[in-house]
């Protein structure tokens, strides 16, 4: 159940993803599918925000015009990484959600640009002002989605009754 | 545990996932070589590990050729030694080869120099005793040596036979204390009576306090002993002492070094002195 539901965030994510970026021509600065790689890490542990990104990342690379597997491999990473700091951590609060989200951009920027930037595919100049404004946006769409999510009936008994690994 | 097994879990999907998205690009990726990445990583990680394994390789590689190396420069560096002392040994016995040699040149010249008949003997032995100046030579009466016959060597006089046996004969050094010939000075003609003192130095006795005798003078042999045939060098004038009374004290240096003496003459011949004395009655 869990799958079908990444499955459809995942499409969502990057339908809005594209719609979205479409009106602000290329000015967005929001990486949807890293937020629902994290979301889903954060509230469902390291495995699931590995598959999560895994699966996303792929999808994503799929859809654009770059190597495949180097956006996979980034959101991989980060989805794992963000699982094991939702399980060893209380991320309840909305300020540590947004540092998870913050952080957790930074770390996946940092992977994919770094594996271009190794293999001389791409050269990013200066990348720290994109980087950190799309580390702020992810990180309040992702506290946003928290707090939208909460705020559904029952989502506070679903979450606390889901297994995390 | 199962907390552990969930997180090894996790890992190894993590680490299959990872090597799979490594795959993944490295197959629609090349190089900055041109070489397909998952080839360029593999070669890398590889190589590196072939560097290691080449350093620990050489390094063990050169512990041992060294360690071998070792052993065998030391066994090159004992059969060295040996051959060395080998080489030293036949050094020595060429060198003494050459030294006999010329003293058997030495002898063979004095020889025909002299017309005396003599035969050559080597010295085989010396004097049990410090008191007494001897030694053995090789020659005994079998080869017609007898008592008080003259044993000379190219530097001088040597000294006398006193006893024979067949093969052997013993000498009496001119050192000894019991020995003595007749000499003279040979640029004075001065005469005296050099006896042995034990020591290094020979005394010439009886030489008049108005003899004409200085340091330096040759001291030879004068035959009138009857044993020492006239003319053989016995020494060099190095000491003489004017504070005596009737004689003058002389000392004499010997003409041979009886401490390097290995082959002499043993004069045959009688001398005049000698021939005399045996047909007085």
């Amino acid at each position: 159940m869990r799958t079908v539901w990444l499955i459809i965030a995942t499409a969502l994510a990057l339908a809005l993803q594209t719609t979205l970026d479409r009106f602000v021509r290329g000015q967005l600065v929001i990486d949807l599918v890293l937020v629902v790689v994290v979301y889903t890490a954060l509230t469902s542990g390291s495995v699931a925000g590995l598959l999560a990104g895994t699966f996303a990342g792929l999808v994503q690379d799929a859809m654009s015009t770059g190597i495949l597997g180097m956006g996979g491999l980034a959101n991989t990473i980060v989805g794992f990484l963000a699982g094991v700091v939702g399980t060893q951590f209380i991320v309840a609060h909305a300020f540590s959600r947004f540092v998870v989200f913050a952080l957790a951009t930074v770390l996946h920027a940092a992977i994919f640009m770094g594996l271009y930037q190794g293999l001389g595919l791409r050269d990013f100049g200066s990348p720290y002002r994109a980087v950190l404004e799309q580390a702020l946006g992810n990180a309040l769409v992702g506290v946003l989605a928290f707090q939208v999510v909460e705020m559904l009936p029952g989502a506070v008994e679903r979450r606390r009754s889901r297994p995390r690994r | 545990m199962a907390l552990l097994d969930s997180r090894s879990r996790a890992g190894y999907l993590l680490l299959t996932a990872v090597v799979g998205h490594v795959l993944l690009i490295s197959a629609q990726v090349n190089a900055k070589t041109g070489v397909p990445i998952l080839e360029a990583v593999t070669f890398g990680v590889f190589a590196e590990v072939q560097r290691g394994t080449s350093a620990v390789t050489n390094s063990i590689r050169g512990v041992w050729t060294g360690y071998v190396g070792l052993r065998q420069v030391r066994r090159e560096n004992a059969e060295l030694q040996r051959q060395l002392s080998d080489a030293q040994v036949q050094l020595q016995e060429q060198r003494a080869l050459a030294d006999r040699s010329r003293g058997l040149e030495q002898l063979l010249a004095l020889r025909d120099r002299t017309a005396l008949e003599t035969t050559a003997a080597t010295i085989v032995g010396s004097g049990v005793t410090p008191d007494f100046r001897t030694v053995t030579i090789d020659k005994g009466s079998l080869q017609k040596l007898k008592a008080d016959m003259a044993v000379i060597a190219p530097a001088g006089v040597v000294g006398r036979v006193v006893v024979t046996s067949p093969g052997a004969a013993k000498v009496q050094l001119l050192i000894d204390r019991n020995a003595a010939a007749g000499a003279l000075d040979e640029r004075s003609r001065a005469q005296g009576v050099v006896v042995g003192t034990g020591d290094s130095l020979l005394r010439m006795d009886y030489v008049s306090e108005v003899a004409d005798i200085v340091i330096g003078d040759s001291i030879v042999a004068s035959g009138i002993d009857g044993i020492y045939p006239k003319g053989f060098v016995i020494g060099r004038v190095e000491v003489v002492d004017k504070s005596g009374g009737a004689y003058k004290q002389v000392l004499v240096r010997p003409a041979v070094d009886f401490t390097s003496l290995e082959d002499v003459l043993v004069v045959l011949t009688p001398t005049a002195a000698t021939d005399a004395a045996r047909e007085t009655p």
